[in-house]
C-alpha cells in the first residue's frame, strides 16, 4: 500500500461526494483527489464516447484588473494577451528569467481590463508570489483559488448535457471562449476549453455550490451515460492528446520551445521574461525536444522515468507513460536528443532491466476516427 | 469480497491453493479490485527459483506495476499463458482462470504458516 504523506491534505468541497460514490482517493500535490470511482478504461472511453464530469476544484484562478494590467500580464506570460477579445482565452506559459516553465495556464480576457488565469492546483500559490514579486502600478491581483469549485465536463455529449442543464436555446461559447450564465439563482463561468481532446467545457462557482452542481450535472447527465471521472482517466486521455502535465513533462528545467510548444509564445513580443532565452532557443535549436512515442508490441505499457534507448544507449527518460484505452497499446513522452527526435525514429523503452521496442510519432498520438 | 474457505493467503494479498505438492498461486479478489483493469501480467519462467516473499512477477494496471510475491520457496512448474493475451481474466475470475503460476513446494509444510480465509478476511477489513 502507497504510505500516506505526512502533509496536510487539503479537499475540495466535492470530496464527501467522491467518498459516497466509492472513489479511490490519492494524494496529488497538497490534495486528496479521487483517481478512479469505478475503473479507468471505463471513465476513459465515457470521455471519448459520451461525456464524464471531472472534479476540477483544485486548479487556481487568480484574477488580475488595472488600467495596467493587459500591459503587465504581457510581460509576465508567453502568448500574446493583445489578441484577446473581451470572453476570449489562449493557454500561455509563466517563465523564470532563464525561460524554464513555472506554470502552464489559460487566460481569459474577462472585461476590458480583467483577466482571470486558471493555474495548475499545485502551483497556484507559486504563481501568485511570484506574480506578486513582480507587480507593477495600476494592477490588481487576487488569489480566489479557495472561492471557487470548478468541474470539467468533458465529452462528445456535452453540448447535449448543457441543454439539459439550462434551456434548449442556450448556447454555449465558442472553443476558447468564456462565458457567464445565471442557473438557479447562481452564476456559472464557463470556458469552452479541456484536457481530454474532446469536446468540452470547464466551470467555475462558488464553492459552496459544489455538491449542489456535481450531482445535478451527474443526474441530467444520465441518459446521457456520463461517468464521474478521476485523475486516472484525466492521465489517459490527456496523454493521448500529447497535452504534457506540469510536474512531468514540463518543469522549470524545461522551457517550451524544447517541450515543443513555440506556437503558445510571441517572440514578436518585445519584453517578457524568458524571452531572450527563448530568442536563442528558436535560433541555434535546442539540445533536446519533447516528443511523444508508442510502444510497437504488446508489452508493460511504459511509466515516467523509465529509460528510452537508442542504438545501444541510454539517451533519455519517459517523462510520462501509460496504457492507452483507446490505442490499446504503451504511449509516453520523453525528452531526447534532437537529431533524433523525429517520427519514425526507433526507440527502446527499458522495463524492469528488458528493453521493449517503440517509435516516436507525430502528435497526438490518438486521432478521432 | 469474495474470499474463499479452501484457499491460503498472504498479506501481499496472493491466494494459494494445495494441489498435493504444488501450489497454485493468483491474487485475490480484494487485490483486482483495488488495481481495476489488469492490462499487463509480466509471468515468471518455469524453471524459476522462489524465494518465500521474493518478487516473481508483476501485474500491471492503466495506473501502476504493482510485484506479485511468492508465497513459499519452491520452483515455478507451470504459468498462465492465458494472462499473455487476456490479463483482464485477473479481474473477471481471480480466483479460477486468472491463477498467475504453480510452484513445486520445496516443503509443501510451508503452506501451514499462510493465512486462512478467516484471518485474511480480517486482515482486509
Amino acid at each position: 500500500m502507497t504510505r500516506m504523506s505526512d502533509a496536510p491534505q487539503k479537499k475540495t468541497p466535492l470530496y464527501e461526494e467522491h467518498v459516497r460514490l466509492g472513489a479511490k482517493m490519492i494524494p496529488f500535490g497538497d490534495w486528496i483527489m479521487p483517481v478512479q470511482y469505478s475503473s479507468i478504461i471505463e471513465e476513459h472511453q465515457a470521455v471519448r464516447n459520451n461525456v464524464g464530469v471531472f472534479d476540477i476544484s483544485h486548479m487556481g484562478q487568480l484574477v488580475a484588473s488595472g488600467s495596467a494590467a493587459g500591459g503587465w500580464l504581457n510581460e509576465m506570460l508567453t502568448n500574446n494577451i493583445d489578441k484577446l477579445e473581451v470572453g476570449a482565452g489562449q493557454y500561455t506559459f509563466l517563465l523564470n528569467e532563464g525561460g524554464g516553465i513555472i506554470d502552464d495556464l489559460i487566460v481569459y480576457r474577462t472585461a476590458p481590463e480583467e483577466f482571470l488565469l486558471v493555474v495548475n492546483a499545485s502551483r497556484a500559490d507559486e504563481d501568485f508570489a511570484w506574480l506578486t514579486r513582480h507587480m507593477t502600478e495600476g494592477v490588481d491581483l487576487g488569489n480566489r483559488s479557495a472561492d471557487y469549485a470548478g468541474l470539467a465536463i468533458q465529452g462528445p455529449r456535452v453540448v447535449e448535457l448543457f441543454h439539459l442543464l439550462l434551456g434548449s436555446d442556450v448556447e454555449l461559447p465558442a472553443r476558447n471562449q468564456i462565458q457567464m450564465f445565471e442557473h438557479n439563482g447562481s452564476q456559472l463561468t464557463i470556458g469552452r476549453t479541456g484536457y481530454t481532446g474532446e469536446d468540452g467545457v470547464e466551470v467555475f462557482f462558488p464553492a459552496n455550490e459544489a455538491p449542489k452542481t456535481w450531482n445535478e450535472v451527474l443526474e441530467k447527465g444520465k441518459p446521457l451515460g456520463i461517468r464521474p471521472c478521476g485523475l486516472g482517466a484525466r492521465d489517459t486521455l490527456r496523454l493521448e492528446m500529447c497535452y504534457p502535465l506540469n510536474g512531468s513533462d514540463l518543469s522549470p528545467d524545461h522551457n517550451p520551445i524544447e517541450a515543443g510548444l513555440g506556437f503558445f509564445v510571441d517572440l514578436n513580443k518585445p519584453k517578457f521574461i524568458g524571452r531572450e532565452v527563448l530568442v536563442r532557443a528558436k535560433e541555434s535549436g535546442t539540445p533536446n525536444r519533447l516528443v511523444p512515442f508508442r510502444m510497437k508490441s504488446k508489452g508493460p505499457p511504459p511509466r515516467p522515468h523509465y529509460g528510452v534507448w537508442l542504438a545501444g544507449e541510454q539517451v533519455g527518460e519517459a517523462t510520462s507513460g501509460t496504457l492507452s484505452p483507446s490505442l490499446n497499446q504503451g504511449i509516453g513522452m520523453a525528452y531526447l536528443p534532437t537529431p533524433h527526435a523525429r517520427a519514425g525514429t526507433e526507440i527502446e523503452i527499458e522495463i524492469r532491466g528488458q528493453k521493449f521496442p517503440a517509435v516516436i510519432e507525430k502528435k497526438p498520438l490518438y486521432k478521432k476516427s | 469480497m469474495n474470499v474463499p474457505e479452501d484457499l491460503f493467503y498472504t498479506e501481499s494479498h496472493e491466494w494459494i491453493k494445495r494441489e498435493g505438492d504444488n501450489a497454485r498461486v493468483g491474487i485475490t479478489d480484494h487485490a483486482q479490485a483495488e488495481l481495476t483493469d489488469v492490462v499487463y501480467v509480466e509471468l515468471p519462467k518455469v524453471g524459476a527459483q522462489a524465494e518465500s516473499r521474493g518478487q516473481i512477477a508483476v501485474v500491471e494496471s492503466v495506473k501502476a506495476a504493482s510485484d506479485i510475491y511468492a508465497p513459499v520457496k519452491g520452483t515455478v512448474v507451470e504459468v498462465n499463458k492465458a494472462l499473455e493475451g487476456n490479463p483482464a481474466l485477473i479481474n473477471t475470475d481471480p480466483f479460477g482462470e486468472g491463477w498467475i503460476f504453480v510452484l513445486k513446494m520445496d516443503t509443501p509444510d510451508d503452506v501451514k504458516q499462510l493465512k486462512d480465509a478467516a484471518a485474511y478476511r480480517k486482515a482486509i477489513g
